[in-house]
């Protein structure tokens, strides 16, 4: 085997601002900004849109050279006096690119001068109070889009969650999950009745009805003032098997307001379900409600039906690191054994956290790479022979190229309808995604048959 | 509703036509303005979209991953032969890269992806961040080239060094270093290069068959279905023809400056510019008078097909409203002239990136209330479908949710189409798939018919 190559080919992974600004989008009233390159701005619009369908706004300061030597503060303030004006937003979600992070604008300052400007008497851009500007520092030379989507709402929380009184209020932080997935969340909390803030909900915003007159900002998000109110909170419940202290929104909310953090995976499967909707129990001191029950027993019930199928089959899954280790657990519960965990990501907790989830993995033959591309995927499958490949739609091609089979989760999913409706999460979540990959191996059965069971 | 104001900045380059005595002094081929969520790309997608057809060189972009991920097969553009342009290959810069330089990584990487895929040649496309750290790419493509035996062209496409436009020049002179390279030796007479198509859905090959059945030779197709070797020997052909808003005018003009050889502008969209095009060409090679003969007898046959079909769609089209909204202004021209085959009515007409000379022949070419609009963003386009009562936006995938939300037709117009729509028979692809938009009962729900809203 080569040893670790230099280029990056095909990648797992997009970048940093791209996850800002979809997590931006969960705010209400929020217009997600760009400080850097006008195609910065297109190209991610363009890949929300193919995955959400639905509009996209994201403005962009638009550097040009000048700016690119002289520094963005003027454009950064022309953009945020035009996007005012057009947009109204009460927020304006603030994030940075490799152009403006590099020529080292110091945005926090700008943003100051841009406040004060008002302050002396400059009229307001569209008469009203100015927006509220949320900075995140998201170099795409750093990490991926899964950072800038952490570090959107850490930003958030730090600039928005006020101290106070204790309510009897959860917070959800629910990493980077489908519009359908933050729809069941939302459904769990009032079936439990915990009142909750939910950071980020782009459930509307990204899926929402139709418009008789052009939505400047969607309806939907999560409240200002709820967000406010997260240095309040009992708790703060977060889905995440690598995220580290300092990164994360609910890591914050405990070091400066005692706000009791509770970290666990993506819970998908019947396991990590369990142990969600247990923390549920614990937290809400209320038992589990006989809808989940019976959604639990019919998973449990399903998982019987389909084990057969499933037994021995030996899968790929790829993805940012969160959602790798939660499958992974997910999948070795039904009987599939994952040969490869791989994500683009590389946060270095991948294997800790995949080995604490899924004891002996690697002594079954399991391999963990972080910081892959598809071709080192590829590479992998050409010994490992799998009969599955479980992840976003980007391993398409290379499915089609090797026969193996295809199940699409996560972010993006632009080469299928639906992907802002697909389920992970909870008993119903992991329901649905494993009626999906059952079909998928009865379908290839059906069809590799000279006969064509039409009782599988 | 709330009426949606048009931002200060922005006024100058939205224009109504209204009766000939307004003054038309639209402003145009200026940067975005700042906040104003222009539809636009960057230098970069420029050349990127111009070069991506290149189907057997290796396409390597220097930066951090965005602009390599977000570019991975981005272009319906088909080959019949190599794949290497449907893959993403970048340098994936990281912090100490930028802080230390990226030279030395784009070396590596190029060393090893030429080994892997072993390419006829190499564009590697500096971006926004490569201009800032000064990475002298020049300098290592030309290391490169002497070591590996194969051209390594840099292609200077830094994304805010201007617009998408001044990326096809990037293009441009990156593939005029290939030209002139290869052998001419038994290129005919009557041959032509065929440039600015991209040969989306199999495009390119029905225009090369029309020319092919006149008798005429295909040197290279450049950038559609494009081939290394073509380009090297394309200066061997007596005529280049592009079409496109631009993007590869400026190779055509080099081409003429040192190789003479001359250029004509066509479209291959809608009945009346294809059939242009084949006239024209058919002209320039008059002293032989077959050419012109087989191109008669081609646009008859297929106009003969063709129109029966287009009546059917006629009848219930006639009248219904259309916003064009499309990255090169050439390509508005021929939309407006072939949704008037159909009786349909332009009510917005407008581009990325038109110059003066364009907006002046839209107007020419608009009813009275036409809008006619330059580097627009969603709030202005959803305003003047609205107020103008379009039944059907023509636009890319950007534009497509704004239609599709306010329930109004929609047909893709840029580089993602699935389905040819040049030549005859994609002129009849385009207007069934207007018809199957425009006509779908699915709008009986949207709220602008009365349906609920959100």
């Amino acid at each position: 085997m080569k040893t670790a190559k230099t280029a990056t080919q095909n990648a797992c992974k997009l970048c940093n601002p791209l996850g800002a600004c979809l997590a931006f989008r969960g705010i209400e009233e929020c217009v997600p900004f760009l400080h850097g390159s006008q195609g910065c701005a297109t190209y991610i619009r363009r890949y929300l849109i193919s995955h959400f369908k639905e509009p996209v706004d994201i403005a962009s300061s638009n550097f040009n050279e000048d700016t690119a030597v002289f520094g963005g503060s003027h454009n950064l303030k022309l953009g945020l006096k035009n996007v005012t004006q057009q947009y109204r937003p009460k927020v304006i979600g603030l994030a940075t690119t490799c152009l403006s992070e590099t020529i080292g604008d110091d945005v926090d300052m700008i943003l100051k001068e841009y406040v004060r400007l008002f302050d002396e008497g400059e009229p307001l851009p569209n008469g009203e109070p100015l927006p509220l500007m949320i900075h995140a520092s998201t170099p795409s030379y750093q990490g991926s889009h899964i950072d800038g989507f952490q570090a959107a709402m850490r930003a958030t929380v730090a600039k928005l969650a006020e101290a106070g009184p204790k309510k009897n209020l959860l917070n959800l932080f629910p990493n980077m999950v489908s519009p359908a997935d933050l729809r069941y969340m939302k459904e769990v909390l009032k079936d439990f009745a915990i009142p909750y803030v939910l950071l980020p909900d782009y459930s509307e915003t990204l899926d929402g009805g139709p418009w008789a007159e052009y939505h400047r900002i969607p309806k939907g998000g999560t409240p200002v003032n709820a967000i406010r109110e997260t240095g309040m909170s009992a708790a703060s419940v977060e889905f995440t098997s690598t995220l580290a202290t300092e990164k994360s929104p609910a890591g914050f909310l405990e070091q400066e307001f005692d706000v009791p953090r509770y970290t666990m995976p993506l819970p998908i499967g019947i396991k990590q379900s369990d142990a969600f909707f247990g923390l549920l129990e614990k937290l809400s001191e209320t038992p589990l409600p006989e809808k989940y029950e019976d959604e639990r027993r019919r998973l449990v019930d399903a998982y019987a039906d389909g084990h057969k199928y499933l037994f021995g089959k030996k899968a790929i899954v790829y993805g940012e690191e969160d959602l790798v280790v939660a499958m992974t657990a997910f999948l070795s519960e039904t009987g599939i054994d994952p040969v490869l965990c791989a994500s683009g990501g590389k946060s270095g907790r991948l294997k800790k956290r995949l080995l604490e989830l899924v004891p002996g993995f690697e002594e079954k033959g399991g391999k963990i790479r972080d910081g892959v591309d598809f071709v080192d995927i590829e590479d992998e499958a050409k010994v490992l022979k799998p009969d599955l490949l479980i992840g976003n739609s980007k391993g398409y091609t290379m499915s089609r190229k090797n026969g193996i089979l295809f199940i699409r989760i996560g972010f993006p999913i632009h080469d299928r309808f639906g992907g802002q409706r697909l389920h992970h999460l909870g008993y119903r979540g992991t329901q649905e995604l494993f009626d999906r990959i059952v079909n998928t191996v009865i379908e290839q059965r059906q069809s590799s048959s000279p006969i064509g069971y039409t009782y599988m | 509703m709330e009426k949606i104001g048009i931002l200060e900045g922005r006024q100058r380059q939205i224009y109504e036509k209204k009766g000939e005595e307004t003054a038309f002094d639209i402003t145009c081929e200026t940067t975005s303005l700042s906040g104003s969520v222009s539809q636009r790309a960057c230098v970069f997608c420029g050349s990127r979209v111009v070069l991506y057809p290149v189907a057997d060189a290796l396409h390597v972009v220097h930066g951090p991953i965005g602009c390599a991920a977000y570019t991975w097969d981005i272009r319906g553009a088909v080959s019949s032969g190599p794949e290497l342009h449907r893959l993403s290959f970048s340098t994936d810069l990281k912090e100490m890269d930028v802080i230390y330089g990226g030279e030395k990584k784009l070396y590596l990487s190029l060393l090893e992806l030429i080994e892997r895929y072993q390419p006829k040649a190499a564009f590697i496309y500096s971006t926004c961040i490569i201009g800032l750290i000064g990475d002298d790419i020049d300098a290592v493509c030309k290391k490169v080239s002497q070591e590996k035996g194969i051209p390594v062209l840099p292609v200077h496409s830094e994304g805010f060094k201007g617009t998408k436009k001044d990326g096809y020049k990037a293009a441009c002179d990156s593939l005029m270093k290939l030209v002139g390279t290869g052998s001419t030796e038994g290129i005919g007479k009557y041959s032509i290069n065929i440039l600015g198509e991209f040969n989306l859905a199999g495009e390119a090959w029905i225009i090369r068959s029309y020319y092919e059945q006149m008798g005429i030779e295909v040197v290279s197709t450049m950038t559609g279905d494009g081939r290394v070797d073509d380009i090297r020997r394309s200066h061997g052909a007596s005529l280049n023809i592009v079409q496109c808003s631009g993007s590869m005018v400026r190779l055509a003009k080099q081409m003429e400056e040192k190789y003479s050889i001359p250029c004509l502008r066509v479209s291959y969209f809608g009945i009346e510019d294809m059939s242009k095009a084949l006239y024209d060409v058919a002209r320039h090679f008059s002293d032989n008078p077959a050419i012109m003969e087989a191109a008669k007898k081609l646009v008859s046959r297929e106009v003969g097909k063709l129109y029966p079909q287009l009546q059917q769609f006629r009848r219930e089209l006639a009248g219904k409203k259309v916003a064009i909204y499309v990255g090169g202004a050439f390509k508005a021209f021929s939309l407006i002239k072939a949704l008037a085959s159909v009786d349909m009515k332009v009510v917005l007409a407008g581009s990325q990136t038109g110059n003066k000379d364009d907006y002046n022949s839209l107007k020419e070419m608009c009813d009275e209330g036409t809008v006619i609009v330059d580097d627009s963003n969603p709030v202005e386009l959803s305003k003047f479908v609205l107020e103008k009562e379009a039944d059907l936006l023509i636009g890319g995938v950007k534009e497509r949710p704004i239609a599709y939300k306010l329930g109004i037709g929609f047909c893709d117009h840029n580089h993602e189409r699935k389905i040819p729509l040049a030549g005859f028979e994609g002129m009849y692809n385009f207007i069934r798939e207007v018809y199957n938009s425009v006509m779908s009962p699915v709008w009986q729900f949207a709220p602008r018919k009365g349906g609920l809203s959100s």
